[in-house]
């Protein structure tokens, strides 16, 4: 009863949470996250519940319960030589969120529920930076609801799957050009705001023991649409050429949360150590233009024109003693953003990912799981050059550097 | 437990002040260099244009854009320090005179019901009371109105001497009631000064419609009106004197000399032909100037004039969309009715050489006490203040002429960055000029350079102007300052 009370006060509490650039947030479990973030052909807690349902099934345990959180310190720098730029963001501390719960209902069966936060952005620069007319801050949320269940096959095979519930948020301010402004000097901005936009969509996931120390493992989760209808969407401070034109202003906009494959491999190598592969496919193509369309007739166009990118993950666990677990991982994550689509709201390139993680296991039952992620970013001379004034494209651009630092923590409990 | 919260509190700092460097910053000292400059302490000397006036007031937003705290913003990247303007009180624009208005609130764009745009004068009563004086020193010292004899011209921030010998801006920030605008600048011992001075000493006689006089030979400013052509030879002594007293203690600095008045839409926005009218009113209109077109031919036989001038003086309304106002110009040859004696009024019709001011197109057309046959530019001529005529163009730019000589011969002589404003402002006229979200042109309102006043520029406009003088000094101090973006800078603002 305590345990419910306490789970469901973290999923009211942290609906804020950021990160990453393009808007997916790789931090769905301590345990997984220590060692790269791998996963699909890792099956030995409730984690697996996001990382591979068809994997269920082969676990040993009959109930597992696994919660955690991960608050997200991310920093973007940016600069331009040319005008003697330079602005740093002041991200709030975000905080993506995982809660897991699986049980063994017979030999062949399981079942599991997940509760987690794959996406979310949260941006925030000064106001009225350089490039307040393409983002002056932004929060992106989106919450998923998965139940699952599994079925063994055979004894090295087992499948799963189920449907995906996201409820997203959005909340985006920028200002409506470069220059506008109303006769006090106060810049015009719009602000779009939105809550409880629902979207469904499926998992599914395979699991392959072919030998006792190797499991293979392939997931796919399908592509949804987050459509923003009837949003809020607040004008300040614009200069009128007819009145009432900027009053109880609504919008509609669609957001795509790209569909993701990913296929792993773990090998058991000995009563110590595992090491494990992944390599996920982020299908970003779908994400072509953010178009707003107001109420008032007015829309924004805003290409983004992503490419489908890959992410190549790497990770060790290493069992010390009965009572701790030491992980170490890597992962390479390329970016789906394009050149000239640099967009400030998610300035992304590729990155070199860091990993460490421990699981202290206080009892039988009840462990205690850390783990950390730096997020590396090269120096980047990027722009973006679709922002259009006058029918004509004004690039936005200059050296970005970012970086993000991810403490997580958890708690797992199994019988 | 609570040694654990604390360590991670400390941890949770820690990972928030990792922030990314770049591995050069521009933040950093030595990422732009000043070159054989120092900007530590800039001092900018001027009129309107250095004090960031725009739609005919100065008002808070205005004077942040003016192109000297722009180039401040810039300097700062390569150690310049603070830089300090005399703001006005709010962003009405508009100045108090012991709670007398004395000046107009800033003009903005207004629609009307059908979506048709006009300049109105913002709808606000000033604040700013001229009396209530700002404790200096202000590294921005352009006075709006000043003449180039009037920054070292002693008692001009004097408020007893307002509407006559002091200017209600300097009244604001003179240290004293004594001083001049120049000894206020040189006492800051400036190591970097921008001087721009000298358009209104051909700018007032020209927007005046030329009503004033051209002043050539004349060296006693003190006996000048308002709307007078300064004398070159003083020109030149007191601008020496300005430089003399910027550079007493090795300051460098940057000068821009005059643009053409013709590069301002104040005065090529209104056509000289600016006139319709339908057959049967034109007839009516001819009618009533038939016994003067008639008397012309008779000067001409008595020879008091030509047939050129008989022409040129002739009036005749057509039917079309574009008729040529009708003008009194003092340069016609004086004519007398050889019979009673009496003066023949000087008038003639508007060519493509005279420049009608922006303010005559709500006067034109609009009747003498509501008389519909007493129509301004029609049956009522233009009055001298609403034309620059060709001579009168012609005073101007010989006066500007040789006051730019002078300027270019200074900053020579001195060592200065000079700034061809002339050059740059023909070119907004002629071409434009290219900025990243379009092209700065001299078309009224809508082409982004001039502000609703069609002389001073908007912030755009002043943007470019920045942009010029830190070209002009990078490339004579070997400084790198950083140039600004116009593009990210607003022009004309809408109600």
């Amino acid at each position: 009863m305590i345990r419910k009370t306490y789970i469901s006060a973290i999923v009211v509490l942290m609906t804020t949470f950021a990160y990453a650039g393009g808007y997916r947030v790789a931090l769905q479990g301590q345990k997984q996250l220590g060692m790269g973030h791998t996963g699909v052909a890792v099956i030995n807690s409730a984690e697996a519940v996001f990382f591979n349902p068809g994997g269920l099934s082969f676990m040993d345990k009959k109930v597992t319960l696994s919660a955690g959180v991960s608050p997200t310190f991310s920093h973007i720098h940016f600069q331009n030589s040319e005008y003697g730029w330079s602005t740093k963001s002041d991200n709030p501390v975000a905080t993506p969120f995982n809660v897991y719960a699986a049980v063994k209902l017979n030999d062949w069966m399981s079942a599991g529920i997940g509760v987690y936060t794959p996406y979310g952005s949260g941006v925030e620069y000064p106001d009225n930076w350089e490039g307040s007319h393409l983002v002056n801050n932004i929060e992106l949320s989106a919450i998923y609801i998965k139940p699952v269940v599994s079925f063994k096959i055979t004894d090295k095979l087992s499948i799963g799957g189920g449907p995906i519930l996201a409820i997203g948020s959005v909340n985006f301010n920028r200002n409506i050009d470069r220059s506008t402004t109303n006769a006090s000097g106060e810049r015009a901005n719009v602000t779009i705001d939105d809550s409880g936009v629902v979207a469904w969509g499926y998992s599914l996931g395979l699991a392959f023991r072919p030998i006792e120390d190797l499991t293979l493992g392939f997931t796919y989760k399908s592509e949804m649409k987050m459509k923003a209808e009837d949003g809020k969407a607040d004008f300040r401070n614009v200069p009128s050429t007819a009145p009432g034109v900027y009053d109880g202003v609504t919008f509609d906009a669609t957001l795509p949360l790209p569909a993701e494959l990913a296929v792993g491999a773990s090998y058991t190598i000995n009563e110590k150590w595992l090491v494990a592969f992944d390599y996920n496919r982020v299908y970003w193509d779908a994400y072509e233009s953010l178009n707003v369309y107001f109420s008032n007739g007015t829309e924004s166009h805003n290409p983004r024109n992503y490419k489908n990118s890959s992410v190549y993950r790497f990770g060790l666990q290493y069992m010390a003693s009965e009572r701790f677990t030491i992980r170490g991982g890597y992962y390479f994550d390329e970016s789906p953003v394009q050149a000239g689509y640099f967009a400030p709201e998610t300035p992304r390139n590729d990155s070199n990912n860091f990993t460490g993680g421990l699981t202290f296991q206080v009892s039988e039952r009840f462990a205690i799981d850390a783990a950390f992620l730096f997020v590396h970013f090269d120096e980047v001379d990027a722009s973006y050059d679709h922002y259009q004034e006058n029918g004509q494209n004004v690039p936005f651009g200059g050296t970005y550097k970012n970086n993000a630092f991810i403490p997580s923590i958890g708690v797992s409990y199994g019988f | 437990m609570k040694k654990n919260i604390k360590l991670l509190a400390l941890i949770a700092l820690g990972l928030a002040a990792c922030e990314p460097e770049f591995d050069r910053e521009v933040s950093d000292s030595g990422f732009y260099s000043a070159g054989d400059a120092d900007f530590s302490n800039y001092v900018a000397v001027g009129n309107s244009l250095t004090a960031g006036y725009a739609d005919n007031a100065l008002y808070v937003q205005g004077q942040r854009n003016s192109y000297p705290n722009m180039m401040a913003e810039q300097f700062a990247h390569a150690g310049g320090g603070t830089f300090t303007q005399p703001l006005v009180d709010d962003n009405f624009g508009g100045l108090l005179l012991n709670g007398t208005q004395i000046a107009d609130t800033r003009m903005i764009l207004e629609f009307d019901a059908d979506g048709n745009p006009s300049p109105v004068n913002l709808d606000e009563t000033p604040t700013t009371e001229i009396t209530n004086t700002l404790e200096g020193p202000f590294n921005n010292m352009g006075v709006p109105g000043a003449k180039i004899f009037h920054l070292a011209a002693e008692g001009y921030g004097n408020v007893a001497g307002v509407g006559s010998t002091a200017n209600p801006y300097f009244v604001r920030f003179a240290s004293s009631a004594g001083t001049s605008v120049i000894a206020d600048a040189a006492a800051q011992n400036p190591t970097f000064f921008t001087l721009w001075i000298g358009n209104n000493d051909i700018l007032a006689f020209a927007t005046s419609g030329g009503v004033g006089e051209d002043q050539a030979g004349n060296i006693n400013p003190a006996t000048y009106g308002s709307n007078d052509i300064t004398d070159p030879n003083v020109f030149a002594s007191v601008y020496n004197s300005l430089l003399t007293a910027l550079t007493a203690n090795g300051a460098k600095g940057a000068v821009a000399n005059i643009p053409d008045v013709t590069s301002i839409p104040y005065f090529t926005t209104v056509p000289y032909a600016p006139i319709p009218m339908d057959q049967a009113t034109a007839d009516q209109v001819n009618q009533g100037y038939a016994e003067y077109n008639q008397a012309l031919s008779l000067f001409v036989f008595l020879g008091a004039i030509d047939q050129e001038e008989a022409q040129r003086r002739t009036i005749n309304f057509q039917a079309s969309t574009n008729n040529p106002a009708v003008i009194e110009d003092e340069d016609l040859t004086p004519l007398q009715n050889p019979l009673t004696g009496e003066d023949i009024p000087n008038l003639r019709q508007t060519t493509a050489e005279d420049l009608i001011v922006l303010t005559a197109s709500s006067f034109i057309g609009t009747t003498v006490g509501g008389d519909p046959t007493k129509v301004n530019g029609v049956s009522v001529p233009l009055g001298d203040q609403w034309v620059l005529t060709p001579e009168e163009q012609e005073l101007v730019a010989n006066a500007q002429t040789q006051f730019n000589a002078t300027i270019k011969g200074l900053a020579d002589q001195y060592g200065l960055a000079f700034v061809d404003a002339r050059a740059m402002l023909t070119q907004v006229a002629e071409t434009g000029i290219p900025y990243d979200g379009g092209m700065l042109t001299s078309t009224y309102a809508t082409g982004k350079a001039f502000s609703l006043d069609g002389v001073h520029p908007t912030a755009k406009g002043y943007a470019m102007i920045a942009n010029a003088f830190i070209e002009a000094i990078n490339q004579t101090y070997n400084s790198t300052i950083p140039i600004v973006n116009p593009g990210t800078y607003p022009d004309v603002f809408v109600k």
